[in-house]
């Protein structure tokens, strides 16, 4: 606490919860992917392909567990851009968030893309992964997208 | 499938991290200033007379300000408590120890504090206590300026004396 002498007392107050979440059978299948740079969706009984994959598809809720290599390109279906990153971003400069859909998959998923400038982003621009120099089973194993061809 | 692709990942650590900035407001401020000067105080409201401590600036029952403040000891009973028995990363205290709710003599809310010197055992309802302070050149405006809270010898509270606080 801390303030001058007479002014209201104030603080920072962090909060911390350090969860270790269990992945599963079919996100356990997606991270290991992660981990050797590859992505794998799931196909529900009903032939639809889900990235991120889930146990069960949630139009039925049906098991689903059958494991099917997508990308590792895809199409940007919908972005905001990013002007100011904050310290948790995975960019430090300014950059896209974006649903990708996978090439193969039916959903599109979460991920940013690094453009460099907001003019080059496009709604159904084509985007391929760059991948970390080490991988270790986490959706960070993707350091971001980027468009085709920039590297 | 290879055996790299066979080897699942069994967890992800998934860590939340929220950062606030905490401003005390005037009835707190006022009681963590009293703790830089070792007192502990409270408010009275106007109205139905109860003694808040620490003080929030109104009362919840009237919903009128409290502005009439008091000192109160370091002297209460405790009301209830449990023996935590689970070890945390956040505390520096091995368990088991025990957290008690604690009504300072002359307050009529109590507060959560540490219970220490004396063995887990032995705690129990209406025992009297007192607070134990860090040394002087220690105090802050914080309540760690008061280390925990020990039995002190005197014959227990009798429980009609703060069931309505329980």
């Amino acid at each position: 606490m801390a303030s001058g002498d007479g002014g209201l007392l104030s603080a920072s107050h962090i909060v911390e919860y350090p969860y270790r979440r269990s992945t599963g059978p079919v996100m356990g299948r997606f991270f290991a992917a992660l981990r050797d740079r590859r992505f794998e969706g799931v196909k529900t009984a009903r032939g639809r392909v889900l990235v991120p994959p889930t146990e069960y598809d949630p139009q039925t809720g049906e098991a689903a567990d059958e494991m099917v290599p997508v990308g590792p390109g895809g199409v940007v279906t919908t972005w905001a851009w990013v002007s100011h990153p904050r310290a948790k971003h995975p960019l430090n400069h300014p950059f896209a968030w974006a649903l990708i859909q996978l090439d193969g998959a039916d959903t599109a998923m979460l991920h940013a893309v690094d453009t460099g400038v907001e003019s080059a982003m496009q709604t159904g621009m084509r985007v391929t992964p760059r991948w970390r120099a080490q991988t270790v089973g986490s959706i960070n194993d993707v350091a971001c997208f980027e468009p085709e061809g920039t590297s | 499938m290879s055996e790299a692709e066979s080897e699942l990942v069994q967890s992800i650590t998934t860590p939340l991290r929220l950062e606030y900035q905490y401003t005390a407001g005037v009835a707190s401020t006022r009681f963590l200033r009293g703790m830089a000067d070792g007192k502990i105080l409270g408010q009275r409201c106007p109205q139905c007379e109860k003694v808040y401590v620490p003080p929030r600036g109104s009362c919840a029952r009237c919903g009128v300000a409290t502005d009439l403040e008091v000192q109160v000891p370091g002297t209460g009973t405790i009301t209830t408590f449990c023996v935590v028995r689970i070890p945390s990363d956040s505390l520096d205290i091995d368990p088991p120890f025990v957290a008690a709710h604690i009504l300072l003599d002359g307050a009529d809310i109590p507060f959560f504090a540490l219970i220490q010197e004396c063995h887990f055992d032995e705690v129990r309802m209406g025992m009297r206590v007192e607070a134990v302070w860090v040394d002087a050149e220690d105090l802050g405006p914080t309540f760690e300026s008061i280390r925990y809270f020990r039995p002190i010898d005197e014959p227990d509270a009798p429980f009609e004396s703060y069931k309505e606080h329980l």
